[in-house]
């Protein structure tokens, strides 16, 4: 069996009172999809994030192509070619869509300064792939579409070349056609060869898109299935009742 | 406002609140004018209108960042004192000693300290702010009382002064650089704005973008130019007093030519706010520093999920505050003269209403740099024009008060028709 691009290995993270993730181990090989479902609270968005860096995990280990990393920030997480949408999507409203794009990690002149017109012409480019019809690249994303705002916030992960790509509910907030636009964004990123981890509650949309699914329940991980070995109602009865009938059967 | 005008603001793309500002600027300056019958829009009146700003607008650039970032700074004034206090000390009872009087190392060596200073003690209040998620608000208000209690402190409450007079001549009218000077500095800032205006252009055509029409692009430049223009001449058709010119010529042992006459040209002390105001505004719009500023006022968490060290930008942005309110501190007691205890005092408040004037949310997130010197502008004139006309200065406070809270509230309804919240 070939390593996995990226294994999680029995996370667990706590807020106060609460195990938001407890003892989760999941993983992603190159070119493959890997759907993370769970009712609301569950723990998928806590998961990823501690895959991101945006949370610092209290035990457990992260492997990349088999070699353990620490991933302490999301600076961490950018340099190791794991990129994000997130759930809030997480834009500066007040400024604009390259702003936004290359946040972080601006095009800068050979005298250091931001070279608007650059980032400009690059998110021009990217957003014509994903999004043909978005024009407004000079106002303050906050006069933007929840759809428009999304598409932002996918450009900026897939521009830089992402080797493992989280996507936190990336079209809950796209209409029909452009949600077809993501489903293929997806599918051509996979035969790219990049691991992915999609987190939606649309369960046919997920039966579709994904290699594997891993269902959570209350922080914990109810398992893992190839997406041929079950059907929507056995992953339904997972994320509902905390267990795989097939396997309750066997 | 006619159709046609509107149409031709849309297309030269210029900001409508800056032209609402200068629009209030001017309705200000002519009401003062007519009210005081004809001395209001004097060259002279003009001229001191600038020096009394320069230390409030070059402090107000830096507000502009801290208010961006969702903090305030009311240390300010109280900084400003202090730092005044011991540049005061140091020009006055230790440079001295070890230069020689009159050498130029005392006000180089002076404005070190305190550049310094006002940086370490700015950096130290952000990071109480970033590092130890103290609000900006109690550290600052923490820190007006202790660093006004501070500068009492450094002289036991007496004025010193007076000052150095390379020192004095950064702050005031013995500091102007003379007719060709500033017809020189006017043609090279013009040469320069018309070579920005073509640069840009030309690096819009080659990514295809939209550009303006050429008449817009040669409109534009003539305002800008003309705004350039316009004030050096003003700067420049200040005469200096007979009397000081016989002074001087006497000094020096001469007779003074007949009909011998001089015009200030630029104070130092705009020259350094407008220095300031060039380099923050490239700071804000062209560096990594300004872009994160702005986006983490506009979403602190996003900014962090961006890799971007929001702690840290906190210390940056206070220190940046700090050294600014240290140039302030220069400006404001090289201007009297003399530094005494209640140098700077209120001025955190000044400050802050300059850049709320200017379009500075205290949401966080908006803010311009030339909007804060404007509001800088239209807020001293406020009060010099009442002066003149004799208000007195309960009133003034009362009215200036009141201008504040409907100024916001313009601003909020502004907002609201543009739909930038
Ligand atoms: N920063 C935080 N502080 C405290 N509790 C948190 C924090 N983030 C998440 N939680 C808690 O952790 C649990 C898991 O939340 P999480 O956001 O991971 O759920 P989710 O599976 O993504 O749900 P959804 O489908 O609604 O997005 C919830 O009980 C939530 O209240
Ligand atoms: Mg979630």
């Amino acid at each position: 069996m070939t390593t996995p691009l990226l294994e999680m290995r029995n996370i667990s993270i706590h807020f106060g009172g609460i195990k938001a993730v407890d003892d989760v181990s999941i993983d992603v090989m190159p070119g493959e999809v890997v759907g993370l479902l769970g009712h609301n609270g569950a723990g998928k968005s806590t998961l990823i994030k501690i895959l991101s860096g945006a949370y610092k995990k209290d035990s457990g280990e992260i492997y990349v192509d088999g070699k353990k990393v620490e991933i302490n920030s999301p600076r961490d997480a950018r340099d190791l070619n794991i990129e994000t949408i997130y759930q809030t999507l997480a834009l500066s409203d007040n400024l604009d869509a390259a702003s936004n794009l290359f946040l972080g990690r601006e095009i800068v002149t050979r005298f250091g300064l931001v070279d608007d017109t650059a980032m400009e012409a690059e998110s021009r480019k990217i957003m014509a792939r994903l999004n043909p019809n978005f024009q407004r690249f000079s106002e303050p994303v906050r006069s933007l579409s929840g759809g428009q705002r999304q598409s932002v916030a996918i450009a900026r992960a897939v521009y830089f070349n992402a080797r493992i790509l989280i996507m936190d509910e990336p079209t809950a907030a796209l209409g029909v056609h452009e949600t077809a636009m993501v489903a293929d964004l997806i599918k051509e990123l996979k035969a790219q060869g990049l691991g992915i981890f999609l987190i939606s509650h649309d369960t046919r949309e997920m039966m579709e898109l994904c290699d594997r699914v891993s269902v959570m329940k209350n922080g914990q991980l109810v398992g893992t299935e190839r997406v041929e070995d079950v059907t929507e109602d056995d992953i339904l009865s997972m994320i509902i009742l905390g267990k795989n009938p097939k396997r309750e059967m066997a | 406002m006619s159709n046609g005008l509107g149409n031709i603001i849309k297309t030269l793309q210029l900001d409508t609140r800056l032209l609402g500002m200068i629009g209030a600027f001017v309705l200000i300056a002519l009401v003062f004018h007519i009210a005081t019958g004809g001395t209001f829009l004097t060259p002279r009146n003009l001229f001191t209108l600038t020096l009394q700003t320069a230390s409030v607008a070059v402090m107000a650039t830096g507000m502009v960042f801290v208010i961006v970032t969702r903090n305030i700074d009311l240390s300010i004034g109280s900084l400003l004192g202090i730092i005044g206090m011991l540049m005061g000390v140091v020009q006055v009872q230790v440079l001295p000693e070890i230069f020689g009087f009159g050498s130029p190392m005392i006000w180089i060596i002076t404005v070190a300290i305190g550049l310094a200073l006002g940086a370490a003690i700015g950096g130290f209040q952000g990071w109480l702010i970033g590092y130890l998620a103290i609000p900006s608000f109690i550290v600052t208000l923490g820190g007006l009382l202790i660093w006004r209690g501070g500068a009492w402190w450094v002289s036991r409450g007496t004025t010193i002064s007076p000052l150095d007079p390379s020192f004095v001549m950064l702050g005031g009218a013995t500091g102007t650089i003379g007719v060709t000077a500033s017809w020189i500095l006017a043609l090279v800032g013009s040469a320069l704005t018309i070579y920005g205006l073509a640069n840009n252009r030309r690096k819009y055509i080659s990514h295809d973008f939209a550009v303006k029409p050429l008449w817009a692009e040669y409109l534009l430049g003539a305002i800008l130019v003309g705004a350039i223009c316009g004030i050096t001449a003003i700067m420049n058709a200040y005469m200096v007093p007979t009397r000081i010119l016989e002074r001087r010529f006497a000094a020096e042992g001469l007779e003074m030519p007949e009909g011998y006459t001089e015009a200030y040209g630029f104070p130092i002390s705009v020259l350094i706010v407008l220095a300031v105001a060039i380099a923050m505004t490239v700071i804000a719009r062209k560096t990594r520093f300004g872009r994160y500023v702005f986006a983490m006022g506009g979403n602190p968490d996003a900014a962090e999920l961006s890799g971007i060290n929001t702690r840290l930008l906190t210390v940056k942005v206070f220190a940046l505050m700090g050294a600014l309110t240290a140039i302030a501190a220069v400006i404001a007691s090289a201007r009297l003269g003399s530094a005494g205890s209640s140098l700077g005092e209120l001025d955190e408040l000044r400050v802050i209403a300059a850049a709320v004037i200017g379009g500075t949310a205290l949401a966080g997130g908006v803010g311009t740099i030339y909007g804060a010197i404007l509001g800088a502008f239209i807020m001293q004139a406020l009060v010099s024009g009442m002066g003149m006309v004799g208000v007195d200065s309960p009133l003034q406070n009362m009215i200036v008060g009141g201008v504040l809270i409907v100024a916001v509230w313009v601003d909020i309804l502004y907002r609201r028709k543009t739909g930038d919240a």
